[in-house]
């Protein structure tokens, strides 16, 4: 089967540069599925989860992305995100911790920028319970 | 006998002062395995960007944007000086500021007016000895160079240079090139030029764009200046933990051979007045 190059960088550090088979990311405008061979696309991505089928391996791959950009070549994909974190990095309790501390924020603050900065937040916490749960559906 | 006393004192405080430096040194090796690694871990993120800037200026032709478009006149130009927000690391905020107040006097003499922005303590203090327009500042950076920090004073720059205001923006850092060797850099970071972006592609093709090619561009080009900007504020980092660590060590080692002198002038008068004493004694003795 075809490949493509996929490289996934957020602003701290690389966190996935390999080969895969197929794609899926949160697009703008509603989750896409890349293949190899696909049109070139320039899209923003919302904060959710990027899966990756990477040949010789049952399991997805999977990165939980706050937001950022995507760029998808014939056989070569680059994932620019805000913050990024490895599916198998994702400490639950943490994260759960960080969902309701922004949630308790954005019912009680009357600041733009704390406003702003919770919503932030609590979109990433999000991302990474939702890799939490695919994982989970894997597991089982 | 109370010039060896003197002395005395004289060789505690430079162990004194050795002992600072000796400390500062071995702080500052260990900060800078920590921000070396800080400011290699941000490279893949910077050259993924400028390579998709790089594809997006090939790939559309018929949609520019602002941020990207050459200026003929410069009338005002802004400067974004990085340094360090303490001192005793060497030549390095000095290196900096040299090649800064260089460009500031070229652009004056060209008649464009310069507005400033500090990012770090050193910069900000020279600017403002120097009268210069200071139109935003971040100091007390830390170790850790923080994107939220930086983005106040970075959007003010971007503002006024999207208003028309600025014609230019240039940024001024130290580039780490390795442990003993720093130098200061000069990029121009709007607007962006075309020519430091690698162009390979031959047929002409555009991107999809979603949601729309002005927002999408909007976007990277932000994102692209950013990535910039926190690139250079992590080499300055890195460079300024390698200047201290180096300028500390040739001040340990100086205080030493200072110590051995001091040490040897000591020694000698010691034995010069047990001589004398013993001289006084033998003659005293063959007087008797």
């Amino acid at each position: 089967m075809a490949k493509m190059h996929v490289e996934v960088v957020s602003t701290e550090q690389l966190i996935y540069s390999g080969e895969a088979e197929f794609l899926v990311a949160p697009a703008q405008e509603g989750e896409i599925g890349v293949y190899p061979r696909h049109v070139p696309l320039l899209t923003r991505i919302k904060p959710g989860v990027l899966r990756l089928t990477v040949p010789g391996s049952k399991d997805e791959v999977l990165v939980a992305v706050s937001g950022g950009m995507m760029e998808v070549q014939p056989t070569h994909i680059t994932v620019l995100a805000d913050t990024a974190i490895r599916g198998e990095d994702i400490d639950e309790a943490r994260a759960n911790e960080a969902k309701r501390a922004a949630e308790e924020t954005l019912k009680k603050s009357v600041d733009d920028l704390d406003t702003a900065k919770a919503h932030a937040a609590l979109a990433v916490a999000i991302a990474e319970l939702k890799a939490l749960d695919y994982l989970r559906k894997r597991v089982h | 006998m109370a010039v060896g006393k003197e002395i005395l004192t004289k060789i505690r405080s430079v162990q004194n002062t050795q002992k600072i430096t000796r400390a500062m040194q071995m702080v500052a090796t260990s900060k800078m395995r920590k921000t070396q690694e800080r400011m290699r871990a941000a490279r893949p993120y910077a050259e993924k960007v400028r390579t998709v800037m790089a594809h997006l200026a090939q790939a559309n032709a018929d949609l520019e944007h602002p941020l990207l478009a050459r200026r003929d006149v410069i009338k005002r130009a802004g400067i974004i000086v990085v340094t360090s927000d303490k001192g005793l690391c060497g030549g390095l905020n000095a290196n900096i500021l040299k090649r800064f107040f260089s460009k500031v006097k070229e652009l004056q003499d060209a008649d464009v007016k310069v507005d400033v922005c500090c990012l770090g303590q050193k910069g900000l203090s020279a600017a403002q000895r120097t009268r210069l327009n200071v139109t935003a500042s971040a100091v007390h950076l830390g170790d850790v160079p923080k994107m939220d920090k930086l983005i106040g004073p970075l959007t003010v720059m971007l503002k006024q240079y999207a208003d028309g205001e600025l014609d230019a923006v240039y940024i001024v850092y130290s580039r780490f090139i390795n442990t003993m060797k720093q130098e200061p850099a000069l990029e121009q970071l709007l607007p962006l030029s075309p020519d430091n972006m690698v162009v390979e592609h031959t047929h002409s093709w555009d991107y999809l764009y979603e949601p729309n090619a002005l927002d999408v561009m909007e976007f990277l080009v932000k994102r692209y200046i950013e990535s910039v900007v926190y690139q250079s504020v992590a080499e300055n980092m890195a460079s300024e933990q390698a200047a201290r660590m180096v300028a500390m060590k040739s001040a340990t080692d100086n205080a030493g051979n200072a110590i051995k002198q001091l040490r040897l002038v000591y020694n000698k008068s010691r034995q010069a007045a047990i001589t004398k004493e013993l001289s006084e004694i033998v003659s005293g003795a063959a007087a008797v």
